[in-house]
């Protein structure tokens, strides 16, 4: 499902160049749960943009179900994002002016989806996260835990194939991080393919598959029992 | 993105800064509300003036003469067999003989204008008598000296209360007081109510001039008015040989004139107004710019989502133009509130047009358009991890 092929971001710091992605080559296939782990300043960040389709590699080919995400125009790349992937930051990312409900609406409304199909999406999405009594709240009108939420059914709400979750337990206790692992986990056999970043190895070995990333580098990709 | 969205969405974040909205919207508030009460004004007075130029007649035609002629001059006679020669452009016609006199009963003494007329200027004039009789051909005819007062010169010289006998002095010379005019202008002095009509024959020996100045004539029908103009011109012509010593003009041209003015000022200063509406789109201009940096990061969030460049654009023009197409309707409500209370403080007659309103709103929304699409650009190319990664 996802081929990175040969990938390298470099950018330019003063005189000198940062590589960022020093060559990676990665296949994730679909229905895997696939942690990336590295400490800060490892690339994982800037692999999960491209991976997203946030960013593009500076060389390198990056195959997105089949297409040739690095060659694409900002405007395709969004909409390409909308119909594929699903975010869970870890700042939650949610825009503050707007009730949960509304929130989790955003990329049914970017794909124009009609105003009566959205309302039964968006509930059900909610619903799933447990926190559908909550849809009229504002984000700070709710706990850590709840806002996570409410970001995950936003990523669900548009179905898509990929769920992309970047520290998502980063910004929340011990317990309650371990419940959303959970339902991340659940939602991965239900069918979606999801790609973890972390720097938490605890957090990491709940994948069946981690790939370990340091300057730019893969230097592990191991299968983890359980 | 669609745009009932965009505005439910900007009409939040309107109330939830209120101070910043209002402030934003103040331009464009006083720049619509100027507007509006400029045109409101204007309209009102081009309204009263057309319609006080209609109560004088717009089938009368006014004739000045200036030059002397060489040989000889358009006299009554002239005039009089124009007229009867032709019925389908001309029915009557009245010379107006105007002079300064100082007026006398008695002890009491007014200084007012005498206009010497004939039996048919009641008629041209609409003018209505009270007690007595108007000028009649007879008084023309036999050049006595009767006359009709106006009803501030009742009030002046006999307190309101004329006999049939009543006399007056005119510059010396005793007249018979024929008839009071009915009061048009609250009696005031220098009103339509100060004034004194005599026969014009009395009136050129009293001035001591043969040259009759000024005619009134009436037209038979005013669709063909300027056809009766022609036919006066073509006559005077006859006589005077110079197209500049006479002067044929009708109340309609007059309106039309008056109206030409009217409107070419109004449009002098709705344009200057129109500057406080640029100067709002500025401001808003300005205050968009600083939301779109302050909300960078919501900006990031709705392009991971799938937000395309339009739809930023579009979230943020819709954004402009709702804020200033509230303030132009607070700007319409406020001129029109304003143009009513100065009306009728100052006893000005004022007029709100639904064009101007209609028009007001349409720039207003326009202004927000164009200067939201600087800012609005601005947000939809940011890139989706810059704006995600903006603290």
């Amino acid at each position: 499902m996802i081929q990175l092929i040969d990938i390298y971001k470099i950018y330019p710091m003063g005189d000198e160049e940062v590589h960022a992605l020093d060559g990676i080559s990665l296949d994730i296939k679909e229905r895997e749960f696939v942690a990336i782990i590295g400490q800060s300043g490892s690339g994982k960040s800037t692999c999960m943009n491209i991976i997203g389709c946030l960013d593009v590699p500076t060389s390198g080919s990056y195959l997105l179900n089949g297409q040739d995400v690095s060659a694409m125009s900002d405007d395709q790349q969004a909409h390409f994002r909308n119909k594929t992937v699903g975010f869970v930051f870890q700042q939650y990312n949610l825009i503050q002016k707007l009730t949960a409900y509304e929130n989790v609406e955003l990329p049914l409304i970017y794909r124009g989806v009609h105003e009566r199909d959205r309302r039964e999406v968006v509930m059900e999405a909610l619903e799933k996260v447990g926190i559908a009594d909550k849809h009229k709240n504002l984000p700070n009108q709710l706990s850590g835990g709840q806002q996570q939420r409410v970001s995950i059914a936003r990523a669900l709400a548009g179905k898509p194939s990929l769920i992309l979750a970047d520290e998502p337990t980063g910004a929340l206790d011990s317990r309650t991080g371990a419940e959303m692992l959970d339902f991340l986990q659940q939602l991965n056999g239900e069918g979606h393919t999801l790609v973890l970043i972390t720097h938490d190895m605890n957090v990491a070995s709940r994948a069946k598959r981690v790939v370990s990333l340091s300057d730019g580098r893969i230097v592990e990709d191991k299968e983890v029992r359980h | 993105m669609n745009v009932k969205q965009s505005l439910l969405m900007a009409l939040k974040s309107m109330k939830t800064s209120k101070m910043r909205s209002f402030l934003t919207m103040l331009g464009i508030v006083i720049g619509v509300a100027s507007v509006i009460i400029l045109i409101s004004i204007m309209n009102g007075l081009s309204d009263q003036i057309t319609s006080n130029l209609k109560n004088a007649g717009t089938d009368n035609i006014t004739v000045n003469v200036f030059g002397r002629g060489g040989n000889r001059s358009f006299q009554y006679d002239d005039m009089e067999r124009v007229v009867a020669e032709n019925p389908t452009f001309f029915t009557s016609f009245s010379p107006n003989v105007n002079a300064s006199v100082t007026v006398k009963n008695g002890t009491k003494s007014v200084s007012t204008s005498v206009r010497g007329t004939n039996e048919y200027y009641q008629d041209i004039q609409s003018v209505e008598v009270e007690a007595g009789r108007f000028l009649e051909f007879v008084d023309v005819e036999r050049l006595q000296k009767v006359c009709v007062i106006g009803s501030y010169i009742a009030e002046e010289l006999f307190d309101g209360s004329v006999y049939e006998d009543s006399t007056v002095k005119i510059n010396g010379s005793t007249y018979a007081v024929v008839g009071v005019l009915k009061e048009t202008a609250k009696s005031e002095e220098a009103s339509a109510d100060d004034i004194v009509y005599i026969p014009y024959s009395t009136a050129t020996r009293l001035s001591g001039n043969s040259n009759i100045g000024n005619w009134v004539v009436k037209a038979a029908d005013v669709s063909n008015i300027d056809a009766a103009i022609t036919e006066l011109r073509d006559k005077l012509y006859l006589v005077y040989g110079d197209s500049s010593s006479y002067r044929v003009s009708s109340m309609s041209q007059l309106i039309e004139t008056l109206n030409e003015i009217t409107s070419s000022i109004s449009m002098v200063l709705v344009g200057i107004a129109g500057i406080s509406l640029v100067v709002g789109g500025i401001g808003i201009m300005n205050i968009m710019l600083v939301s779109v940096t302050e909300r960078t990061r919501e900006i990031g969030i709705r392009k991971a989502l799938g937000a395309r460049r339009r739809a930023i654009l579009s979230q943020f023009i819709i954004e402009a133009a709702t804020t200033s197409a509230a303030g132009g309707i607070i700007g319409i409500i406020l001129g029109i509130v304003l143009a009513l209370v100065a009306g009728s403080l100052l006893d000005m007659a004022v007029k709100p047009s639904i064009n101007a309103v209609l028009i007001a709103f349409g720039v207003s929304v326009a202004i927000g358009m164009v200067f939201g699409y600087f800012p609005a650009g601005k947000a939809a190319k940011l890139h989706p991890i810059d704006a995600l990664r903006y603290e």
